[in-house]
């Protein structure tokens, strides 16, 4: 009966020992699976990370690659940039001058900034030194708001709302022009540059305010000898991305500006962008011939502008972190 | 009180008139916004209806409803943000808790914004040459949406960043200290406390990809297809898809005689798909502020 005890005893005990040593062999292969499976995360994490990088060169080799036979064999490149001719179509004589194009993109743009900057950054040192905060909240609901209209409403409201509207107060023939599509690109960067530029603003550290409070300055006075200069960098890095914004708009400008190809002379004048070539004709053009692959070329050079516009202002932008 | 001196006088004036001038700059923004709002909806109040939104469009586009275009843009948007999202959120949380401050991250950032400044036509060339010719996926609804997925890839890797960003480094620091892996920390600690932060932004990018038409006008987006009403499932990744943003384009620029409210709707319908996707993440995002802790 005794020694019945003891073995019982020494059973338990020995299953308790077995079953720790089962647990442990499971936990250290749980262990072992946890680890795998936290490196493979650890290498898809970085995987994602670089793939921004490989997205960027991706956009540029592949644009590139639809591109490059006629880039390197045929295509004419002091025509393609310093002629105005653009027919793309022509059976006797085809020319690719992109010129008017350009021309056309940067008035469009520059007719925009102007309208758009002042606005935008007024916008910004109200948003950010003069109202409250209730209706700061509510501003910078509206400034979301307004960033958030697709451009192909923006390009159709350029079509029913800006055209009439230009036709009868200016009192000119057609509304589909320069004037149009700068109004409408107006509209969509400033939400980029308010938002942009009231984070310069705030960058400014408080002391400088308060500095300036206590020589009896008004926030005017602040706003024009203190951060204005101080947030100089900032606000020109808004400005920069407006533009970036404004180059690359495709679908307002497409349906806005008249799609004429032409060197613009007045507000008044129809012209075509670099943008609205490529998503007019893209569709017309067979796969793989001259005038497809010269879309892409344009492409680059779109790429290409955008690019300087965009790695400029992170430049300024970096150049104030660092200060 | 103090004697009013001529320039105090005339600076407070100074201050008066800047305050109103930049007032009115940035009530300029508001009025054109609920103008437009305004102006659409009137216009395209007599065909709104719920049957507007769930027939096809027929009559070559003249007559009918919306359905196949509306339930295109709802395949891009939720195609490509399950791509998207992923991908730019992990890019997030290794650029936030992995990478070391090196020359090599900073290229990756250099390359985030440049991502975000690549014009979306752009993006439709590149979608056009790599995934509809390259890939060999054709014009379908996959190459549309991977187009869209990187497009919308660099606002996701900042937004997420931002919100990865705002949670204090002591809630890290407590979960190395009771011996968390890096992996164990981000899992149980940083991303419950950001979660809904990304979400914010990931649902914020439901407005842009419904919008954007230049994309997916090469590589998935189709005039016109006809598809069975009511079918949730109707297209196929392989098919071509209808989009709301390219059925306004087509109806405003290619099909004539279209009824003058037609086109007011379709951009009614599209802005109120987008605005929707906004409102829901301002307000989440105004719900978490106020419940935040720390």
């Amino acid at each position: 009966m005794g020694d019945g005890a003891i073995d019982l005893a020494a059973a338990a005990a020995e299953r308790r020992q077995r079953a720790s040593v089962v647990a442990r062999g499971a936990a250290s292969r749980r262990r072992r699976w946890e680890l795998v499976g936290e490196s493979a995360l650890e290498w898809l994490i970085r995987l994602c990370g670089v793939s921004a990088i490989v997205f960027v060169f991706g956009i540029f080799f592949f644009v590139l690659r639809e591109g490059a036979g006629f880039l390197f064999h045929g295509l004419n490149l002091r025509q393609f940039l310093f002629s105005t001719e653009w027919y793309p179509t022509s059976q006797s004589n085809v020319r690719y001058g992109v010129l008017a194009l350009i021309v056309g993109t940067f008035s469009v743009t520059t007719l925009a900034m102007l309208i758009a900057v002042p606005f935008g950054l007024g916008a910004a040192v109200f948003v950010s030194e003069f109202c409250s905060r209730r209706m700061r909240e509510g501003l910078k609901i509206v400034i979301e708001l307004l960033a958030a209209i697709p451009s192909v409403v923006w390009g159709f409201i350029g079509l029913g709302v800006l055209n009439p509207l230009i036709q009868k107060v200016f009192r000119v023939p057609v509304g589909l022009n320069v004037l149009n599509g700068a109004l409408l690109l107006a509209l969509m960067s400033v939400p980029i540059m308010v938002s942009i530029g009231e984070d310069a603003l705030k960058a400014v550290p408080d002391s400088y305010r308060e500095a300036a409070l206590a020589l009896g300055a008004t926030r005017w006075q602040i706003v024009y000898r203190v951060l204005l200069p101080a947030a100089k960098n900032g606000l020109l890095a808004a400005v920069l991305l407006g533009v970036g914004r404004a180059v690359g708009e495709t679908m307002a400008v497409l349906m806005a500006t008249g799609h004429a190809v032409n060197i613009p002379h007045s507000p008044f004048d129809p012209v075509r962008t670099l943008t609205a070539t490529i998503a007019a004709e893209l569709g017309e053009a067979a796969a793989g011939s001259q005038h497809y692959q010269v879309l892409f070329i344009i492409g680059i050079l779109l790429f290409s502008i955008t690019f300087v516009v965009n790695f400029t202002a992170d430049l300024v932008v970096k150049g104030i972190r660092k200060r | 009180m103090f004697t009013q001196t001529p320039l105090v006088r005339r600076k407070q004036r100074n201050e008066i008139i800047a305050k109103w001038i930049f007032g009115a700059m940035a009530v300029a923004m508001v009025v054109p916004l609920l103008l437009i709002i305004f102006h659409l909806v009137s216009r395209a109040w007599p065909l709104l209806s719920w049957d507007f939104l769930v027939t096809n469009p027929v009559g070559g586009m003249r007559r009918g409803g919306v359905w196949s275009a509306f339930l295109g843009t709802i395949y891009l948007v939720v195609m490509s943000l399950c791509i998207s999202a992923p991908i730019g959120v992990l890019a997030a949380v290794y650029l936030n808790e992995y990478a070391r401050d090196s020359w090599f991250t900073r290229i990756i950032n250099l390359a985030v914004v440049n991502l975000a400044g690549v014009p979306s036509i752009v993006h439709a060339l590149f979608g056009l040459g790599a995934f509809v010719i390259f890939a060999g996926m054709g014009r379908s609804i996959l190459a549309a949406s991977l187009t869209l997925a990187i497009m919308t890839l660099p606002v996701i890797i900042a937004s997420t960043k931002e919100s990865l960003a705002a949670v204090p480094v002591s809630f890290r620091e407590a979960c190395w200290n009771v011996g968390a892996s890096r992996w164990q920390t981000i899992r149980r600690i940083v991303l419950p406390n950001s979660i809904s932060g990304i979400l914010t932004g990931v649902i914020l990018q439901v407005s842009r990809t419904a919008g954007e038409t230049a994309p997916i006008m090469f590589t998935g987006a189709v005039f016109f297809k006809k598809i069975p009403e009511g079918d949730l499932f109707a297209y196929n990744l392989r098919d071509q898809c209808m989009a709301l943003s390219m059925h306004l384009y087509t109806v405003t620029t290619q099909v004539t005689n279209a009824p003058e409210a037609l086109p007011y709707a379709i951009a009614v319908i599209l802005l109120a798909t987008v605005l929707f996707a906004n409102a829901l993440s301002i307000s989440l995002r105004v719900y978490l502020r106020s419940r935040k802790k720390w």
